[in-house]
């Protein structure tokens, strides 16, 4: 059994019959893996573990076959028996430090809340605890920072301090979404760096939400590729680079700059992603993509294996077996 | 080939109160910038934040007077220039910002926006405008029904075609794009990239590209101009400095830059800490506290911006990076 278990999950704002914002989405997170959702704005990556989290407030309804944590359903949780999970076992780094962080108290006391609240630590012991993990991020002159306000650091610094009180309550599973993107670049280098250092040396399992592919590249093991809602193309990396079987995929990593080096032009997918009113019956790309064939506009694939990956398209691209 | 752009010293200086008893700080927000730029070239500039990218685009579209040195835009020189000419010189240099949300009016219709230029600027007839918006619109690939349209109606990616179509409106000499498509998603920013280029392909006119995106960077540009906290500290053709960079700076930024091809064998440039607080900027060279390679002499002497290969770099030991 995966450490996180995702069956069928659906994510839909107002009534049942409402456009799901996350459409039958499938996935599985072992202990110890790093897995990637890279997608564009409104792809449903965000929602999906806001849904794991349990962050989704009315209007929002979330239904799935099996949504598991540790053998656990976490729809079934009660309240207060989600918020022993949520925060200790499962935690979140958010994508701007400046707005996770509470403005009104130090960084030590928030740090020390998560010990209060999830260890039982107190006084003297939950100050220590919060100086090793000042110092487990890195921060300089950790002693000093205990007692700074969000205000007085920078926005590396803040990510830092996020970090920290999110593995705090030692978690099996961190959801880090867009953790870098509010950051420049060397910045993101160092906390990406801390990421994946703070995953192998704890055997956490990590979910790192971006829309930049490259990272992706750089860190997961494993990567799902997300449209409209849906998961399109699970794979591994680098074979999903090499050669992606959806034509989403495909198309997404022909955009960026660093793929047409040399060229005039770069390559880009027409249209923009369906909205509320215009969603496809059938391929929900089917709109925008260059290979679309007759039955695609009326059926909808499933995500099925193809030769290197799971993909949901009728006709997958780069099936050769080498 | 002809020069639009000519910076030479360009140095803007901000003065920041420190509290009531104290004197007031002074950070050197930008500090000696200078270059030359062609007709239907690119020049970028790159940095992280706080290293003077926007003081510099706000000095070359005249928003803020410069603190010292000179901009020449189309030859006529900006310090000294009569109120005419500085409404002349206004039209041939536009903007486009980084956020399309920000930079179009809520409550007035694209048309108007879009012809709102040629109303200040030219005497041109309300049909007359009209056509011109028309034809701008469907350049930029925007149906005419838009016309009548509210900015809340229109996706980033459309907004930012719009926010470039209003700049393009006067054909300017000059484009300053600051951070242009940081807010759009991967696919959308490949659109607008493109019709950027068209754009100029057309037009001929002179971008200057900031950025902190490498690889977008090295799409657009011919030359590009790196700054770290508020100097130039390299400068030079485009394929010379992503090949062989020379300055530490600009070799971390592009160690840093995470890549789809990544090489387990090249080890990354770490740089340690963070960007100095620049109301107390360190001695000697600015990057000395974070760069691997640094002496006792860069913690005392600035080094100068000289000219190295086939590019200027603001480093002493330049010459041993030179492959």
């Amino acid at each position: 059994m995966s450490l996180l278990q995702i069956n069928n999950l659906n994510v839909r704002f107002g009534d049942a019959g409402a456009v799901p914002v996350v459409d039958g989405l499938d996935l599985a997170v072992d202990a110890g893996e790093i897995l990637a959702i890279v997608g564009e704005s409104g792809s449903g990556k965000s929602v999906t573990m806001m849904a794991v989290m349990g962050l989704i407030e009315a209007p929002g309804r979330i239904t799935a076959d099996v949504l598991s944590f540790a053998g656990t359903d976490m729809l079934k949780l009660s309240g207060r028996q989600r918020r022993k999970v949520v925060g200790k076992d499962i935690a979140m780094v958010f994508q701007d430090p400046m707005t996770a962080l509470n403005p009104s108290y130090t960084v030590g006391y928030q740090i020390e809340e998560v010990l209060r609240q999830h260890l039982g630590l107190k006084g003297k012991a939950a100050r220590q605890r919060a100086l090793e993990l000042l110092k487990k991020v890195e921060i300089p002159a950790p002693e000093s920072r205990l007692d700074a306000y969000p205000h007085q650091l920078s926005g590396g610094m803040s990510q830092r301090v996020a970090i920290a009180m999110a593995i705090a309550g030692e978690p099996k599973l961190l959801i880090a979404d867009e953790p870098t993107t509010a950051l420049d670049v060397t910045i993101q280098a160092q906390i990406m760096d801390l990421l994946v250092n703070l995953q192998k040396e704890r055997n956490m399992a990590l979910i790192l939400i971006t829309h930049d592919l490259a990272v992706v590249a750089e860190t997961a093991k494993r990567v799902c590729v997300m449209y409209a809602g849906q998961a399109v193309e699970v794979g591994q990396v680098p074979e999903l680079f090499d050669v992606p079987a959806h034509p989403y995929s495909e198309a997404l990593l022909a955009a960026i700059p660093e793929h047409s080096i040399g060229a005039e032009r770069l390559a880009t997918l027409p249209g923009i992603v369906p909205g509320r009113y215009d969603r496809p019956q059938g391929c929900l790309l089917s709109p925008r993509c260059p290979y679309v064939r007759d039955n695609c506009r009326t059926q909808r694939p499933t995500l099925d294996p193809k030769a290197h990956s799971l993909a949901r398209c009728f006709y997958p691209l780069n099936q050769e077996v080498a | 080939m002809t020069v639009v752009l000519t910076a030479r010293e360009l140095t803007r200086h901000y003065e920041v109160s420190r509290g009531l008893f104290k004197g007031h700080a002074l950070v050197r927000a930008l500090n000696g910038v200078s270059f030359e730029l062609e007709a239907g070239k690119t020049l970028a500039v790159v940095g992280e934040s706080g290293c003077g990218k926007s003081t510099l685009a706000r000095a070359l579209t005249l928003i803020e007077e410069p603190t010292a040195g000179s901009l020449r835009i189309a030859g006529q020189e900006v310090k000294g220039a009569s109120k005419a000419e500085r409404k002349q010189l206004r039209r041939d240099v536009q903007m486009v910002f980084q956020s399309p949300y920000a930079s179009l009016n809520p409550r007035q219709k694209i048309g108007d926006q879009l012809a709102e230029p040629l109303l200040i600027n030219t005497t041109l007839s309300r049909v007359e405008r009209r056509e011109k918006v028309q034809a701008m619109m469907q350049q930029v690939g925007l149906r005419p029904e838009h016309y009548q349209r509210y900015p809340h109606m229109f996706s980033g990616g459309q907004r930012q075609r719009i926010a470039l179509a209003r700049a393009m409106m006067l054909q300017p000499k000059v484009l300053v794009a600051d951070e242009p498509t940081s807010a759009l998603d991967v696919s959308i920013q490949a659109q607008v990239l493109n019709l950027f280029m068209d754009l100029q392909q057309q037009y001929r006119t002179a971008y200057v590209f900031i950025s902190h995106n490498l690889a977008v960077v090295r799409h657009v540009a011919d030359d590009v101009l790196v700054m770290y906290l508020g100097r130039p500290v390299e400068m030079g053709p485009k394929e010379d400095l992503y090949r062989n960079p020379l300055h530490p700076y600009t070799q971390a930024l592009l160690s840093a830059t995470p890549t789809l091809k990544p090489d387990p064998t090249k080890p990354r440039i770490k740089i340690v800490g963070e960007l100095p607080n620049p109301l107390d900027p360190p001695s000697g060279c600015a990057f000395h506290k974070r760069c691997p390679y640094a002496t006792q002499k860069c913690s005392v002497d600035t080094p100068a911006f000289r000219p190295v290969g086939s590019r200027q770099v603001a480093c002493h030991y330049a010459e041993q990076f030179l492959q």
